[in-house]
């Protein structure tokens, strides 16, 4: 047994129990035993309208290995995700960095940048589906007047993955743009005055020798926050395109949405979702653990 | 050869001018301090000689040739913060090493990966780290080379920024408070090894301090500052001994100087009870100026009292607090004459000064003043000088009160 | 001798404009370069007030105009607002949003120091999940308590609405975070002094993470505001349903009055959107607590 502990600290401990007793309560109810859950379900043919089911262990894994849907559904996710990461990563960054230096502007320009991530998304899908609308929208409008044909944006197979992207970047950039603008904020001043002295006074340099190695912390957090975004994929989905045309634009949580409430494969379902998990943990595992060490200082 | 040369710099800050017309000339391979309290413009100045700021109007000069848009990395300066600055990413011999880096390679060869296949990186890449390792080993910090700031002690990142510095091979070196950040016992040593350095070097050097006792032992020359403007330029003793304003006489010399009001009426100086015929043709209220350490404190055999007879004004003095600081002691009092306000005495322990000795407080002595040694100010602070020239010849002396 | 140069003129501006005089040609670009894609974030918003404004065959003109041509923004508001119970839908969102957020911070403070200041077994094992759960969506949990609801019986009611949210584990993260800087030695002195722990937490903790409450407070009203999907599995009838879901059922394929779709649209988005303009700083800050340190 350990040392023995301290009345102070006895008593510390018996009162961390209490405190942490409600949201432990919770979190068991909310995500443990629902995961739990899930992970036997997954092992089922459970479907919602029927009590009766069996254990059918790990077939509806099997089934999702050789399923061609499955195998659509994870690289319409994954293509979309590597679109998605770098185009809110990488212009969120560069709008931070112009808005930075810009003392007169900052303000407003913020609140503009950032209008979109207060808005209700479901909405401004509607929204956005109108703009893009193939025939009638005010974005082919726009190229039409310009002397191109007019592009399918939602109702392509090729384009809709990036149409979907446009909209999911829309919404983030500005959030991404406030994480790296106060992480801009935090580089001391006279670091770029010493690169000044020792001659990296180019945009380039600077940039390179001083912003992007201290935003390290802050551009980690946006990446694996922006990652975990992106496969997150569904509301827009769910909204505007229902995973069309044909099955171009269903992702990961759409398809496990619909083998679930729309097909009753709740078993399916439920392993779609714990594969979904373990990819999602996965990755932003990796991403954490690759960067981490290189960007603390 | 790098003679600066400041003309008139004036700088605001929005409504705040905080440079109000300085200029300086500043020789070849001289070690300068500019000092003065908090807010005074001496950093700014610091700053606008790097071309960290441009100034508003005034010229300023490198060896004749105006430098005033010229970025900073053109103007051969090597600068010092006040923490350091350094890279906290890179490690001791990447910061040391960045100023070459930026110098001798093109744009090509410096950015991140593509830098592996410029011709010039790899043929420059093993001078620039013999360069490194050479200063690094000068200033006693080749072992920390692979090492990041954050795991270095203050003393180490000061060497470092001082390497940053020197590896540039700079005509001017500029330090801003650099040992600000230093524990009293480091300070000591590296103010002895800037000071070497500078010897060692013959650079010029232009160091900012709030710490009088710096400037006043590192520095050739000493330009003291108040609120944008030049009180006074002059060697560390110039400023001790022959101070130009008020401020600059408080500012120098620990402890603090000692100022009495006075009045000039009828051809005579007059404070407490005291009186001294004076040539001056002003009259009204003067400031008194006397440092602690030339007060002389008469029939006290435990004290030292170097000169056997001192021509003077005697007066009576008050001990409040005796602090003894080990040579000497710091008596802390007031002229019973003149009881508002506060006098320090500094007097040195002579060999009769027994180890269970204590200076009784509330006790009254009898100091003398040398004339000679007073220093005279307007009611405006400015020093003014009475029409003899040799202050050694004592005045005609008129006392009231002797012992 | 050389000469003085001459100070640099400066043409006569009066002074409230002379703020926006740019640095360099180059700025001036930079910055309208900026404003243009600045232009492109507000536009979605502006052309949705602007049809929301429209009749139907206005919406999709290929010319467009911001100014309606045939104003019937009465009309489609009127309709929205008046037509179905809109009162009680935002009745019905400010309930459970206000639910969510008081259950988030009662639970959440609380654990959130005892991670940060106080040493106990099973500390490591509750953050590491905490981290973890902070990947898991709604809808992996979803079809679970779903049924637990459904087999409680609770389908249909404000506690089905807001159970899923009541613990948030990024408001555990944030608090935990916040609490990590507050310094031990006002703790200590606080012991020494006589409180006990839970006078410590309320009369010293919780007044000093005001900030961070306010600003996750924000976070959580807006993000469950917008909520769609779990309100949409478990609201069955009208008089549960949220500002939100209202929405949606100007949405059908068979719905053709676009005008008060966008009407619609705009009202379910402008309050959080006014509460945004009004409470900038709050939003702001609340997001760089979390994401600068990492």
């Amino acid at each position: 047994m350990a040392k023995a502990l301290s009345p102070l600290q006895r008593a510390q401990t018996r009162l961390a129990y209490i405190l942490i007793a409600p949201a432990t309560a919770l979190i068991v109810l909310i995500y443990i035993i629902p995961i739990i859950l899930v992970f036997l379900a997954s092992l089922t043919d459970y479907t919602l309208v029927s009590d009766y089911f069996e254990f059918v262990g790990l077939a509806n894994y099997q089934k999702m290995i050789g399923d061609a849907v499955f195998a659509n559904a994870l690289s319409n996710t994954f293509i979309y995700a590597a679109m998605f990461l770098p185009a809110s990563f990488l212009i969120s960054l560069v709008l931070a960095i112009a808005i930075q230096d810009r003392k007169q502007f900052r303000s407003l320009l913020e609140v503009l940048f950032f209008l979109p991530v207060t808005a209700t998304l479901s909405a401004m899908a509607l929204v956005w589906g109108a703009l893009l609308d193939s025939r009638q929208g005010v974005i082919n409008s726009i190229i039409q007047s310009l002397g191109f044909a007019p592009v399918n944006f939602l109702g392509s197979e090729n384009i809709v993955l990036f149409s979907l992207t446009l909209i999911s970047a829309w919404s983030v950039i500005g959030f991404n743009m406030v994480l790296f603008l106060a992480g801009l904020t935090a580089i001391p001043k006279n670091l770029y005055e010493a690169a000044a002295i020792d001659g990296a006074d180019h945009p380039l340099d600077k940039f390179f020798r001083v912003t992007w190695p201290m935003l390290g912390p802050t551009a980690m957090f946006v990446a694996v926050t922006s990652s975990i975004t992106a496969f997150k994929l569904f509301d827009t989905v769910a909204i505007l395109t229902h995973g069309g045309p044909g099955r171009a634009s269903e992702v990961f949580l759409y398809l496990a949405f619909l083998e679930g409430f729309e097909y009753f494969n709740m078993g399916y379902s439920a392993a779609l979702s714990l594969v979904f998990l373990l990819i999602v943990f996965a990755f932003a595992l990796a991403q954490t653990l690759f960067v981490d060490r290189k960007v603390q200082y | 050869m790098a003679h600066l040369s400041l003309k008139q710099i004036e700088k605001s800050f929005g409504d705040t001018d905080v440079l109000k017309g300085v200029s300086l000339d500043i020789e070849d391979g001289e070690f300068i301090s500019l000092v003065g309290q908090s807010g005074c413009g001496k950093s700014t100045l610091l700053r606008i000689i790097a071309g960290l700021e441009t100034q508003d109007a005034g010229d300023i000069l490198i060896d004749g040739k105006p430098v005033n848009d010229t970025a900073p990395k053109h103007r051969n300066i090597a600068m010092v913060f006040q923490d350091y600055a350094l890279y906290p990413h890179m490690t001791v011999a990447e910061n040391i090493a960045m100023p070459l880096i930026m110098t001798r390679l093109p744009m090509h060869a410096r950015l991140p990966l593509i830098r592996h296949l410029a011709p010039s990186h790899r043929r420059q890449k093993p001078e620039i780290d013999a360069h490194v390792a050479s200063v690094a080993k000068q200033l006693h910090i080749d072992h920390l080379l692979t090492r990041r700031p954050a795991q270095l002690s203050g003393g180490q990142r000061q060497r470092v920024a001082l390497g940053r510095a020197l590896v540039r091979n700079p005509q001017i070196f500029l330090m801003d408070e650099p040992l600000s950040n230093l524990d009293a016992k480091l300070r000591v040593k590296v103010r002895r090894e800037i000071t070497e350095l500078h010897a060692s070097s013959g650079l010029t050097f232009v160091y900012v301090t709030h710490d009088q006792v710096e400037a006043m032992t590192m520095s050739d020359r000493v330009a003291m500052m108040q609120n944008g403007r030049l009180l006074q330029v002059g060697t560390p003793n110039a400023l001790y001994a022959d101070p130009a304003t008020m401020d600059v006489a408080r500012f120098i010399g620990s402890p603090e100087i000692n100022m009495l009001d006075a009045t000039i009426r009828d051809g005579a100086l007059l404070f407490g009870d005291n009186r001294l015929p004076i040539d001056l043709h002003n009259t009204g209220k003067v400031h008194v100026g006397i440092r602690p350490e030339m007060l002389m404190i008469r029939n006290m055999p435990d004290l030292a009292y170097a000169e056997a007879h001192v021509n003077g004004i005697t007066t009576r003095f008050e001990t409040a607090t005796v602090e003894d600081l080990g040579p000497e002691v710091l008596i802390h009092g007031r002229l019973t004459s003149q009881p508002d306000t506060d006098i320090r005495i500094r007097a040195q322990k002579s060999a009769s000064y027994g180890t269970g000795a204590r200076l009784a407080h509330n006790r009254h002595l009898d100091v003398i003043i040398d004339p000679s040694r007073l220093f005279l100010f307007d009611e405006g602070g400015k020093r003014l000088h009475p029409a003899l020239e040799h202050a050694a010849i004592p005045m005609q002396l008129e006392t009231a009160g002797a012992a | 001798m050389t000469d003085i140069l001459p100070s640099r003129t400066h043409f006569a501006i009066p002074r409230w404009l002379a703020k926006y005089k740019p640095k360099s040609i180059g700025s001036a670009i930079g910055t309208a370069v900026l404003f243009l894609c600045a232009w492109v974030m507000v536009f979605p918003f502006i052309w949705m007030v602007s049809s929301s404004m429209k009749p139907t065959n206005e919406v999709y003109n290929s010319h467009f105009s911001i100014i309606p041509k045939t104003f019937k923004g009465f009309e489609n508001y009127y309709t929205v607002l008046f037509d179905q119970p809109y009162l009680s839908f935002v009745f019905n969102s400010l309930i459970v949003c206000g639910g969510i957020l008081i259950v988030q911070l009662a639970t959440a403070i609380p654990a959130a120091y005892a991670l940060a200041k106080l040493k106990f077994k099973g500390s490591t094992i509750l953050f590491g999940t905490v981290i973890a759960s902070l990947t898991i969506p709604i809808n992996v949990t979803s079809i679970p308590i779903y049924i637990g609801i459904v087999k409680a019986g609770l389908l249909d009611t404000y506690i089905a609405m807001m159970f899923p949210f009541f613990i948030s584990v990024f408001a555990i993260f944030l608090f935990r975070q916040f609490f990590k800087g507050f310094p031990d030695s006002i703790i200590q002195a606080a012991r020494l002094d006589g409180f006990t722990e839970f006078e410590i937490i309320l009369r010293l903790i919780l007044p000093s993470a005001v900030p961070a409450i306010a600003a996750f407070s924000v976070f959580s009203f807006v993000a469950h505001w917008n909520d769609l999907y779990w309100p949409l599995i478990v609201v069955q009838s009208q008089d549960k349903m949220t500002a939100t879901l209202s929405m949606m059922q100007y949405q059908s394929e068979f719905d053709t009055n676009y005008g008060r779709t966008f009407a619609s649209a705009t009202v379910v988005t402008a309050p959080m959107v006014i509460a945004f303009l009004f409470a900038r700083r709050l939003f702001i800050r609340g997001i760089t607590m979390t994401g600068v340190k990492g």
